[in-house]
């Protein structure tokens, strides 16, 4: 009888997670289909702009100059014992632009604006908002999703890049102002170590990724979320569980197509 | 009647999963008047007006408004026939990141490309026949209980609809703004030429303003009438529920087991 009802609660999350991920892609389909909305009234689109990115770029750009300043110190200890410190430019640069950047940054956008998001979305669910909307012949996912998704995803590379430039910056006040490594080799290794092609295009191509992966996710969970608060924590929390895990594999994949070891 | 029936609800029976909300139900609601529907709580009136809107579709039977069957119509011209609509959320359900003003506009903005001078004279107009045109400013979260649904009021019938929903409108007023949101359904109803469709549970309130109340109970409609047939129904459903008493058809106690034997008590020898 156990066995019987062990095997039948094994079916029953089977079926549901097929469900939830037809349903989420279907939800993500909607999402483009409706998204005339965002472009054609712009306006909408710079509004979530300002709540997602521009409201991020505290903590992206404090984060970023410490993780280059980690990065200058851990970086020079390392090359001292092989007598490159000079390359230490080049290294801060390519572990910025190439992983560090695009990662970081978004795991902090999904815990910043993600998580926001979702519970704003999960709320407004509560709240009836979504309901009544959908009451006034105003399609939900064109009026509140599809702005909102492109916000996301517009401003994820923008600041991964301001969160690279910011690791740069602190790499430098800590290698050449602190420990004193030569400015001249500091700039002109990172120069020749970074290619626009291949690291800083390909590190922007990842970034544009987590922010689709990231902001979809955020918007699932949160028009996905039971109206109660229970559900709506439930929600806010699976978002960032999610999508940490979901950039964290997406950088494996984009990685290993990307810098084949080449 | 049913010539000038703006609302036909023919035969519905819905269900969510299998247990059944609805079972069977017909109702009328005339061109101009203002309806009642009441019932205890998780009775169905709700779904009724879900069914109505749209939202839901019967198992069986159909809800026509004005002519057109509502779940047989296409998403288009589902939109198109909401936009006639109104409906007043339990808690107004006003947007919370916008102002009074921006939400009394919202349906104007989204709908029509009314100059904005325009449309600023339209929304003081429904704020004022609200009686609320100095809060035009203000932010949902300041507003009290009373006020925030008076708004929803205004932000409803921006559009003009011919068909006006409200969805438990006295739940949680004191009783001026009872009186309040009482007196506006009716004025509203009134002024626009339109038809209002009131779910409720607020007998007394209900029986000064509206012309017809049907009274559902279990799924189906238990009794119907006008607020003076209502009020001296001898059928002990609407006496009960009219006077507010304890036991009845609607009994006190959920069905369980036997008491004794709950609590384990043996008879006595």
């Amino acid at each position: 009888m156990t066995i019987v009802e062990n095997l039948r609660f094994l079916g029953h999350r089977i079926v549901n997670a097929v469900w939830r991920i037809g349903y989420a892609s279907r939800f993500f389909m909607m999402i483009l289909f409706y998204s005339g909305t965002s472009f054609r009234r712009f306006h909408l689109t710079i509004k979530e702009l300002f709540s997602s990115g521009v409201m991020s770029l505290i903590i992206i750009l404090v984060a970023g100059t410490f993780v280059g300043m980690v990065l200058g110190l851990q970086g020079y200890e390392t090359l001292k014992r092989y007598g490159s410190e000079s390359a230490l430019g080049s290294l801060v640069a390519l572990s910025l632009v190439r992983e560090l950047g695009p990662v970081l940054a978004a795991l902090l956008f999904a815990s910043r604006a993600g998580s926001a998001m979702t519970a704003e979305i999960g709320l407004m669910k509560a709240t009836e908002q979504i309901s009544a909307m959908e009451m006034m012949a105003i399609n939900p996912i064109a009026r509140v999703v599809a702005p909102r998704f492109w916000a996301g995803v517009i401003s994820m590379p923008l600041l991964s890049a301001l969160f690279s430039a910011m690791g740069v910056f602190g790499g430098y006040v800590v290698g050449v102002v602190l420990i004193g490594v030569d400015q001249g080799s500091f700039w002109s290794q990172m120069q020749a170590g970074v290619d626009f092609q291949h690291d800083i295009v390909n590190g922007m191509l990842k970034s544009f990724v987590f922010g689709v992966a990231v902001t979809a996710i955020a918007l699932f969970e949160g028009y996905d979320a039971p109206p109660t608060a229970e559900g709506v924590s439930g929600a806010t929390t699976r978002t960032v569980v999610e999508s940490s895990l979901t950039i964290l594999f997406l950088d494996f994949i984009l990685t290993a197509f990307m810098f084949q070891g080449g | 009647m049913s010539s000038q029936a703006l609302v036909e609800i023919r035969d519905v029976n819905f269900a969510y999963d299998s247990r059944p909300i609805l079972k069977g139900v017909n109702l009328t609601f005339p061109k101009g008047k203002v309806i009642a529907v009441m019932g205890g709580s998780g009775c169905g009136k709700t779904t009724l007006l879900q069914l109505i809107g749209g939202a839901l579709k019967p198992s069986s039977g159909y809800v026509k408004v004005d002519g057109q069957v509502i779940h047989e119509l296409d998403h288009k011209g589902l939109y198109r026939m909401r936009r006639r609509m109104g409906m007043l959320f339990q808690f107004g359900a006003l947007f919370t990141d916008m102002s009074v003003y921006d939400n009394v506009a919202f349906q104007m903005r989204e709908h029509t490309d009314l100059p904005e001078e325009i449309i600023r004279d339209l929304v003081l107009m429904k704020l004022h026949a609200v009686g609320l045109r100095g809060t035009h400013h203000l932010m949902p979260a300041e507003l009290s209980g009373g006020m925030a649904r008076r708004v929803a009021l205004a932000r409803t019938v921006a559009l003009d609809p011919m068909l006006i929903m409200y969805d438990e409108p006295f739940a949680g007023l004191d009783p001026i703004s009872l009186t309040v949101v009482g007196n506006l359904i009716r004025r509203l109803n009134d002024a626009l030429g339109a038809t209002s469709v009131v779910v409720t549970h607020d007998v007394q309130e209900s029986l000064k303003l509206v012309d017809y109340i049907y009274f559902i109970a279990n799924g189906v409609v238990v009794a119907e009438g006008t607020p003076a047939e209502i009020s001296i129904s001898d059928k002990p459903f609407v006496h009960q529920f009219v006077h507010g008493e304890m036991d009845g058809p609607v009994p006190f106690h959920y069905p369980s087991s036997d008491y004794g034997q709950d609590l384990n008590l043996q008879p006595r020898r």
